[in-house]
């Protein structure tokens, strides 16, 4: 099939804007209205607030409102409502916020917020996941089990540090194991870390004299930001309005309700002026969600031809001092627990944990890139232990359509997508045929890995996108949709969608970059790398409607049935005599007769989406139909050792991975590139140190290392393009996933080459040689 | 002897003008051009000088705005990414997918540009050297370094 | 955003430098020279600067230059340090300063400031250690010259409103065969695990380092066993770890043990380059 617009490398529609310094994020606008909020955040990881002193703050200069936690004290949470906006009563992790101070000016605030005095009262600290789960450890949130749910499925253990428990149960796990002929075993550990969006997050409010409450925020997730605002205010969903432009950067990070109570908050306390409040690096890091810590354990059995029988996984998964979307993650490490391979009998256990540190939130691959970890590692555990080929161990077990995943799916060829294509095409382009190891020079070694992955979306079941497509009279048209241009090129992906339904050229297609829920229409929120997916049919239903409209004027004014019509290149053509056709232009607004007078008007597409047959997962056996669609694919790195030193350095890192169809494949290929260059920052420099006291060490990018340029290895993408009978023109969402395995790839590798074995993130060259010390002693 | 006691005015050369800034001597750079002159290319990352999304050029040579003075600046020529006119490294940037989010762009982008004009012949080590003062989060730096690697080949060396 | 005001002062010569020193020291307003002004911003904004009044030592002229006089090179306290890395007439100082932060700021950074600053590296002063050069120093008191190594013990040795105006390098050494090593714990733009600069004078190697203690240093013990060429290379780098001035570090970029195994290759690998 020839394609217009589906399948090239469009530039991005606010391309220019980008380059030029003109396009404008959340805090690109500055007004003498404007007043600044400055966060307070606590210097204890848990303990009772004894005294909170603001009157020093009050009165210094400027400053015209203090707020603390009992000013509007509420419970917040996606999943479970557990969290103060501001700290009430008590801390539960350093960093967290327990006052704002609102002043004329930045400066003014900051200066008074150094002012503000708290006192605690220190309690002892859950400092890890395992820690959390010990008999008597410290409770971090004494009544868990009467917070009340956002949504009924989170299971939060009384007297526990449990706040949610997900369990697969799938086939015979005892036969499993009599079948197997080989066991092994595995522990995995990856602590803490952060996003790291260039844009740290900032949140702008006022509350206008009618009560609405209008707010300008960094954010994934406008529609929820609505939601919970009109929720927890007591308003009107319509009287909440809520303005996203382009977003720098989220990764997830974004996707949760955060600052906006903030700004919020410090609105209402200074009689509804605007506010914004612009956080710090620091505390970006420190106060705000990260990323979960998972602690992992895997056994595996199989066959000695390599066959997998039973696999046991239990994740534990730290979401830190609040639970947000952790619950969520266990739930999606949970549902894809074993990774893309064929088991018949599974069992596990997933635990959402709190422990003494920052929040979790989604993070780019919502628990599965942990899981990856874990699972890959252990999958060339299995490989060495049977003496297999990494990559032939994999080729063997990996999911065909007619196997099930751990909740009961049943996969076909559509939802599933081909992982043996993937498989077969990384090891190729990382050269497999010259051996895992190879002595390249004196105390050099090269050596590559392999992982596999797969990934759906864990959405609530009613998730839905909506799009409207409005023409202009010159025959163009405008896209309106609800989803948040954070980064992916996701507008024009859906540019393209359009442009491909009404065969118009990509340049006549108007995107409108910033959404505004008061016209916007509705998204869920734009995570999961199911934007693409889901409004683009949306795009394509409203397209559709559109085209219906345009037909039937055309066949007005042409003097025939629309089905004698057909739609190119801007035009309406008769089938069978193209020649003779009617420009968009002159029906876009109505058709206006010779005499002057009109039949029709505005052409107003309208189409929406909602992600069909979806079901939870059931709480004991986890049987479910959590997502969609999975996006499968397999990834290899190449890497050099100097074992002088252990010092190592990564040469090339592959993804191929199943997109059902590429929409747009340059910027395609850089996502899969920078989500992959992400993953080896995790593998190779990314984490949240807490001190002994459990204070966060590291809280800026002076210690916080994430990548730089130059260190990067070369990137090479393909694709395999089984369509998704379910997606836009076949698309599979792409845009978390080459994080997914890259870094248990580069482990696997590194293991090989200094043969230890290295279960935990990050690995410096100080990691290595630890393990070569403990194994020579 | 320059000297700024209290919040005030000073004049800085922007873009080829001279602009009137009302600040503090402890203000930034970065935030005099942000707050009080609306040009919003400068981003702040970290304000602490680690990530470059900040980088404007002073005197042709780049420098992270958040970590100089406003004042600081006074008698030296301030180029922001809004005084650029149309340099090839945009469109450069533009063709070769050099970012995503656009956050880090206009910092990146200004430190190519100190690049290409101070040694406009560099090879691969020395653009690593500048662009490591810039971090970007979305790409995967490949892509930017094709970019830079495009305009500078083109520069007769 | 620096929470707290100070007035800024751009004097022309070192004479009005060092008077309003005193002056604002009299007023109370705790001044402090400004050369890049990185530490004083970046410290600023976290309050832990206490200071009511700069003083940029920029517009000094004798803190700008850079060039041979007689038989020593001079290089200015407020010279950046890529002004030292484009110049290049030193080369080991020019490869320090060029892997102290990273090149954008290295634009910023002086050559006086990274040396009196609070951050325990100071990574471009080791080399100014090697050479033992002379620092010029205008204060209350008038001018004085003293030799790095007494300005330099474990922290400045400065007294009250003193301000680096130059350093004056022997010409002689500038070109000495050099080694410098920086590992960081992975990413390359990072805090030094170690740094080592090692120039051989002719005479002996010498050595001086940063990220090992608390403070840059060089120390005459370890130059000693390093230079005892009646050993082979390694047992000299034993010897001279074990006259470490103080324990090794252990901190978020290494453990002391894996650093004291950095160590150990690097000296061994320095010395066979440097003979000695
Ligand atoms: C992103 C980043 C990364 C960094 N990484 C490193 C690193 O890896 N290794 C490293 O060594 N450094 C590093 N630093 C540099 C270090 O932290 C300081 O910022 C820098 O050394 C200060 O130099 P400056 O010229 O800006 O000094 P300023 O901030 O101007 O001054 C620092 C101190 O020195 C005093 N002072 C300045 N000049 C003189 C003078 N001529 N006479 C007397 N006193 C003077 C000032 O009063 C002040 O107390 C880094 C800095 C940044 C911003
Ligand atoms: S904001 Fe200036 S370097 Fe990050
Ligand atoms: S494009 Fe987003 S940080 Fe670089």
């Amino acid at each position: 099939m020839q394609f217009l617009a589906v399948g090239k490398s469009v530039i991005r529609k606010e391309a220019w804007e980008k380059v030029t310094g003109q396009a404008k994020y959340t805090a690109d606008i500055s007004s003498p209205e404007l007043l600044y909020g400055v966060i307070v955040t606590s210097t204890c990881a848990h303990g009772n607030i004894k005294q909170i002193d603001i009157e020093t703050a009050r009165s210094m200069p400027g400053v015209r409102a203090v707020i603390t936690g009992d000013y509007y004290p509420i419970l917040t949470g996606s999943v479970i409502k557990d969290r103060p906006p501001l700290a009430s009563g008590k801390v539960r992790y350093y960093g967290e916020p327990v006052a704002v101070v609102v002043a004329d000016t930045e400066a003014e605030a900051a200066a008074a917020a150094l002012q503000v005095k708290v006192s605690y009262e220190e309690l002892p600290t859950v400092n890890s996941p395992a820690e959390a789960i010990k008999a008597n450890a410290p409770l971090l949130h004494e009544f868990v089990d009467q917070y009340q749910k956002s949504i009924p499925e989170v299971y939060p253990q009384a007297n526990s540090n449990v706040v949610h428990h997900v369990k697969i149960r799938k086939g015979d796990l005892n036969k499993g194991w009599e079948d197997a002929e080989v066991v092994v075993e595995g522990s995995f550990t990856l602590p803490m870390s952060d996003h790291i969006a260039m844009e740290t997050r900032n949140a702008m409010a006022h509350i206008l004299s009618d009560g609405k409450i209008i707010i300008r925020t960094s954010s994934q997730a406008p529609f929820p930001v609505r939601k919970m605002i009109s929720e927890q205010f007591g308003r009107d969903l319509g009287d909440v309005i809520v303005h996203v432009p382009l977003v720098g950067g989220a990764f997830g990070g974004k996707a949760s309700v955060e600052l906006e109570y903030l700004a919020v908050l410090a609105s209402q306390a200074v009689g509804g002026r605007k506010v914004i409040i612009s956080i710090s690096r620091e505390q970006d890091i420190a106060s705000f969600p990260v990323k979960i810590a998972l602690e992992a354990r895997i056994k595996l059995g199989a066959r000695r031809d390599g066959t997998l029988t039973a696999g046991e996984y239990t994740y534990l998964v730290g979401t830190g001092a609040y639970a947000e979307s952790g619950p969520r993650m266990a739930n999606a490490m949970a549902m894809s627990c074993t990774g893309p391979y064929k088991l018949d009998n599974v069992w596990c256990d997933a635990l959402c944990v709190y422990t003494n540190h920052t929040y979790a939130t989604a993070f780019r691959g919502f628990g599965h890139g942990s899981m990856t970890f874990a699972v890959e590692r252990m999958m060339d555990k299995l490989a060495a232990a049977l003496k297999m080929d990494p990559v032939q161990i994999r080729r063997k077990n990996a999911v065909k359509p007619g196997d099930t995943t751990p909740t009961q799916v049943e996969l076909t060829e559509s939802n599933l997508g081909n992982l043996q294509a993937c498989i077969d095409k990384a090891e190729t382009l990382i050269n497999w045929e010259q051996g895992q190891v190879q002595y390249v020079g004196e105390n050099k070694i090269l050596a590559r890995g392999v992982a596999c992955f797969w990934k759906t979306s864990s959405s609530p079941t009613d998730a839905l996108a909506s799009a409207v497509v409005t023409f202009n009279s010159d025959g163009s048209a405008n896209l309106q949709v609800g989803a948040v241009e954070i980064g992916p090129s996701t507008k024009t992906t859906l540019a393209q969608i359009l442009a491909e339904k009404l065969s118009l050229d990509i340049s006549r297609i108007h995107v409108e970059m910033e959404v505004d829920t008061g016209h916007s229409p509705h998204h869920w929120k734009t995570v999961a790398s199911m934007s693409t997916f889901m409004v683009g049919r949306a795009v394509e239903e409203a397209a559709d409607d559109a085209l219906k409209q345009l037909l039937s004027l055309a066949a007005i004014a042409m003097v025939c049935a629309p089905e004698d019509l057909m739609v190119e290149n801007g035009r309406i053509a008769y089938k069978d005599n193209p020649q003779e056709y009617i420009e968009f232009a002159d029906i876009a607004h109505g058709y206006k007769h010779a005499n002057g007078s009109t039949v029709g008007s505005q052409v107003i597409g309208r189409g929406s989406f909602v992600m069909p047959h979806l079901s939870p997962m059931d709480q004991e056996t986890g049987k479910g139909k959590p997502g969609p669609y999975q996006t499968p694919g397999a990834q290899a790195v190449e890497v050099e050792l100097n074992t002088a030193d252990y010092t190592y350095r990564i040469l090339k890192a592959v993804t191929v991975l199943d997109a059902g169809r590429v929409i747009n494949p340059k910027a395609a290929q850089g996502l899969v590139m920078g989500a992959m260059s992400m993953g080896l920052g995790l593998a190779t420099r990314e984490e949240l140190v807490f001190n002994q006291k459990q204070e966060l060490s590291n809280t800026s990018l002076r210690t916080y290392k994430v990548m730089h340029i130059g260190q990067q290895p070369e990137y090479i993408v393909d694709w395999v393009e089984t369509p998704n009978k379910a997606g836009p023109y076949g698309a599979r969402g792409l845009a978390e996933h080459g994080i997914l395995g890259i870094h248990a790839a580069l482990l696997n590798a590194l293991s090989k080459a200094a043969g230890v074995e290295l279960d935990q993130l990050p690995v410096y060259a100080e990691t290595i040689w630890k393990k070569v010390e403990e194994g020579r002693s | 002897m320059l000297q700024m006691i209290d919040e005030g005015l000073i004049e800085l050369n922007i873009n080829g003008e001279t602009r009137k800034v009302l600040v503090r001597p402890a203000d930034t750079l970065l935030f005099a051009l942000r707050e009080r002159l609306g040009l919003t290319g400068a981003k702040p990352g970290c304000e602490n000088g680690d990530c470059g999304a900040c980088t404007i050029l002073l005197d042709g040579w780049p420098v992270k705005s958040c970590l100089m003075l406003a004042v600081e600046a006074v008698g030296h020529q301030i180029t922001t990414i809004e005084g650029l006119e149309n340099p090839p490294i945009q469109q450069a940037f533009v063709e070769k997918f050099a970012f995503q989010c656009g956050y880090c762009t206009p910092g990146f982008i200004m430190n190519c540009q100190g690049l290409i004009n101070n040694h406009p012949e560099a090879d691969e080590a020395t653009i690593n050297e500048w662009l490591q003062s810039n971090i970007c989060r979305c790409t995967s730096y490949q892509e930017i370094t094709a970019a830079i690697k495009s305009v500078l080949q083109k520069n007769p060396a | 955003m620096i929470p707290f005001d100070f007035s800024y002062y751009r004097p022309d010569s070192a004479g009005e430098a060092v008077a309003l020193f005193q002056d604002l020291d009299a007023q109370g307003k705790k001044p402090l020279y400004y050369g890049g002004g990185t530490e004083i911003i970046s410290m600023g904004r976290h309050n832990n600067v206490d200071t009511g009044a700069v003083i940029d030592i920029k517009s000094i002229p004798e803190c700008g230059v850079q060039e041979f006089q007689d038989d020593s090179l001079v290089i200015g306290a407020g010279v950046t340090l890529t002004q030292i890395h484009e110049a290049n007439l030193f080369p080991l100082l020019a490869q320090a300063g060029a892997r102290v932060a990273d090149h954008t700021t290295q634009n910023k950074i002086t050559l006086g400031g990274n040396m009196c600053g609070s951050i325990v590296y100071r990574e471009s002063l080791l080399p100014l250690l090697l050479t033992d050069c002379e620092v010029i120093i205008a204060g209350p008191g008038g001018n004085r010259n003293a030799p790095v190594n007494d300005i330099f013990d474990k922290q400045v040795q400065l007294n009250r409103g003193e301000v680096i105006l130059q350093y004056r390098i022997p010409k002689s050494l500038v070109n000495s065969p050099h080694v410098h090593v920086k590992r960081t714990k992975s990413e390359k733009i990072s805090y030094p695990l170690l740094t080592i600069c090692a120039l051989n004078s002719g005479q002996q190697v010498r050595f001086a380092f940063s990220g090992l203690c608390g403070y840059p240093f060089r120390s005459k013990e370890m130059e000693q066993a390093l230079n005892d060429t009646s050993r082979p290379a390694d047992e000299r780098a034993d010897h001279a770890i074990s006259q470490l001035p103080e324990p090794m570090a252990d901190n978020l970029e290494s453990s002391a043990a894996y650093r004291q195994f950095v160590l150990k290759g690097s000296l061994v690998s320095i010395l066979n380059e440097l003979g000695g």
